[in-house]
């Protein structure tokens, strides 16, 4: 029932904001992606090895490591919420991950008889389509990701807890468990597929590393998701007013556990690729990781008090804590230091975003 | 003016509507009509109980007593997208925005359009966008849907909320202070927008402060006081002083 109009509406009050003052170029991301870039040309000048093939794909492989963790959490934080719950995520799907596929791999194990058997030189084989044993032993990984996030998410939406008590709970849970059923004892990925496992994790194609391109594939599919459907509308509405989204119909419940779900899952994948590169997943891995991770996202411009963020920041974040790491290395600074000026870092990233904004 | 006897079926009938919070009777065997294509004014000092009022009807909480009849049939609304269902749109007095969101995605919150490619659906941003700009031209506000609404004048984030209640068809708006805090031109176009939602047989609701808003455009006035409805009568048989003194308790009932 279209109103008929009068005349054509004229914009005589209302210019068009300027190219550099919305969308990207308006953002902490951006101005963090510039300092970086001018990072990365002072690196250039000031260490000769610093841009040498093994170092870049030293520091897109260590970067990765985080920054699947960090496009995760970066949902979490444009609904308004948080997960203190990563690193140890990260360390239980790795320990379930080797866990099950040394399981499967063991002949006398439960269920191992569907996946391998002895052959005649008596070393194991598997008894069917290689490979077989590597998905489900990650699948088990991620379903218990799957699971520990929905238990997060449904605390938090359902019950109305507050996302850092909740998740700040399930990072002791989920530790604890990792502690129960390893028995504090480091797992091993082994049997016939974990050759396959390593190759995937540690790997690399054509001089890129594999987990890097996981990455970008990840990022990308996050870009879409987020701006181009009905899901990341709803979160970013979700982060830019709770009540609003309830208003007007946003299954707010349902949104929410998704978001936990994701970042719980992108956690544990992030902590199998890990474990591939550290060749076993220890009881103590990851530890504290959740820190590095929400420092990198809020670095790149996610915003905790919800409604902003992007994958961009969240990998640019990562980025510039590694290459910031690798410089004091290079430079022979002590490695002390590096936790320090990660700290210096995220307040100024915070800080010059605030006085920006002022100044608008 | 559209004579209330004569209109038909009323297209919002409440009856004997009541709501206790606890030991507090905020509203008390409130009856009301609303015909199609007429506005009412409904009027109260604060905590008179308007707000509870609203709030029932949009599907916010339910009554503790009475009976909603919309368009002659019972309703029961559990969330306000069940009242929205029906054809209930509210403009919340905090307009309910997501400042972070531009003005079209606004509009738009919850109903999205969407295209299709194979098993994916993607937001369609253009036709969002075209169909905001529309209803801002139909609202003569000067806002742009690619902008957000942070960086918006109180009067552009209130044509965003109500262009939201033109986007479907609906049959009763209500409207919560739209013209609290406007500029005077922008009164001028909400109240005109209110004269074509009538044109259009749509019932509105206006709940406002503003004397000389709810004398320009209201066919009927009903003023609460304590939770109780104290009169309900035509524009034309009343004064902004009878008003007044119904509202203040001057004058008990009218």
């Amino acid at each position: 029932m279209a109103l008929p109009m009068e005349s054509p509406i004229s914009f005589a009050n209302v210019g068009h904001v300027r190219w550099w003052r919305r969308g990207f170029f308006n953002s902490q991301t951006a101005y963090v992606t510039f300092a970086l870039l001018v990072l990365l040309v002072v690196m250039h000048f000031a260490s000769p090895y610093f841009f040498t093939e093994g170092n870049v794909q030293n520091v897109a492989k260590n970067f990765s490591f985080i920054a699947i963790a960090a496009l995760g959490v970066t949902f979490v934080i444009i609904t308004g919420g948080i997960d203190l719950s990563v690193g140890s995520m990260m360390c239980l799907s790795a320990m379930v991950t080797s866990m099950v596929m040394t399981g499967l791999s063991t002949p006398g194990m439960p269920g191992a008889s569907l996946f391998v058997h002895i052959a005649a030189d008596g070393k194991t084989a598997a008894a069917n389509v290689p490979g077989l044993i590597l998905i489900v032993s990650v699948l088990a990984g991620l379903g218990t990701a799957l699971v520990v996030g929905f238990v997060n998410g449904f605390c938090i939406a359902v019950f109305g807890l507050s996302p850092f008590v909740t998740t700040l709970g399930m990072l002791s849970i989920v530790r604890g468990l990792g502690y129960v059923i390893s028995n504090g004892r480091g797992s091993f990925p082994g049997g016939p597929d974990a050759g396959y496992f390593y190759a995937l994790t540690s790997g690399d194609v054509l001089g890129i590393p594999a987990p890097f391109i996981y990455l970008v594939i990840l990022a990308a599919v996050m870009a879409v998701v987020l701006h181009h459907t009905t899901f990341g509308r709803h979160v970013f509405a979700l982060g830019g007013n709770e009540k609003a989204a309830e208003l007007t119909g946003i299954p707010v419940v349902r949104v929410k556990i998704e978001v936990y779900v994701i970042c719980a899952m992108a956690a544990g994948l992030q902590g199998i690729i890990v474990s591939g590169w550290l060749g076993s997943a220890p009881a103590n891995m990851a530890t504290s990781y959740e820190l590095n991770v929400i420092a990198a996202a809020v670095i790149g411009g996610a915003n905790l008090a919800g409604g902003i963020g992007g994958p961009l920041g969240a990998i640019v974040g990562c980025v510039l804590l590694e290459v910031i790491r690798n410089g004091l290395v290079l430079a022979q600074v002590n490695s002390y230091w590096q936790q320090a000026l990660v700290g210096v870092i995220i307040i100024l990233a915070v800080l010059v975003d605030r006085i920006r904004s002022r100044m608008m | 003016m559209v004579d209330a006897a004569a209109a038909g079926q009323p297209v919002l009938e409440l009856t004997g509507i009541g709501k206790d919070f606890g030991a507090i009777r905020a509203l008390h065997g409130m009856d009301i009509q609303i015909f199609p294509g007429e506005v009412v004014g409904l009027m109260g000092d604060n905590g008179a109980g308007k707000s509870t009022l609203v709030k029932i009807i949009a599907g916010n909480f339910a009554p503790s007593h009475g009976e909603i009849r919309f368009e002659g049939k019972t309703v029961h609304f559990h969330r306000p997208v069940d009242a929205r269902a029906v054809g209930i749109e509210v403009v919340y007095q905090d307009l309910a925005l997501a400042d972070n969101l531009t003005a079209a995605a606004n509009v738009f919150l919850g109903r999205e359009l969407q295209r299709s490619f194979g098993p994916f659906h993607f937001l369609d941003h253009k036709a969002m966008a075209a169909r905001a700009l529309e209803l801002f031209g139909e609202l003569r506000s000067e806002t742009r849907p690619q902008h957000l609404v942070k960086q918006m004048s109180g009067g552009q984030r209130q044509a965003v909320a109500i262009a939201r209640t033109r986007l479907s068809n609906a049959k009763l708006v209500m409207m919560d202070e739209p013209t609290a805090a406007i500029s005077v031109r922008q009164v001028e176009q909400v109240l005109s927008l209110i004269h074509r939602l009538k044109e259009q047989g749509v019932a509105v609701m206006l709940i406002s402060h503003r004397m000389p808003d709810v004398f320009a455009v209201c066919d009927r006035v009903v003023v609460m006081r304590r939770g109780e409805k104290k009169a309900d009568r035509p524009i034309r048989d009343t004064s902004p002083e009878e008003v007044t003194a119904l509202i203040t308790g001057a004058k008990e009932t009218a």
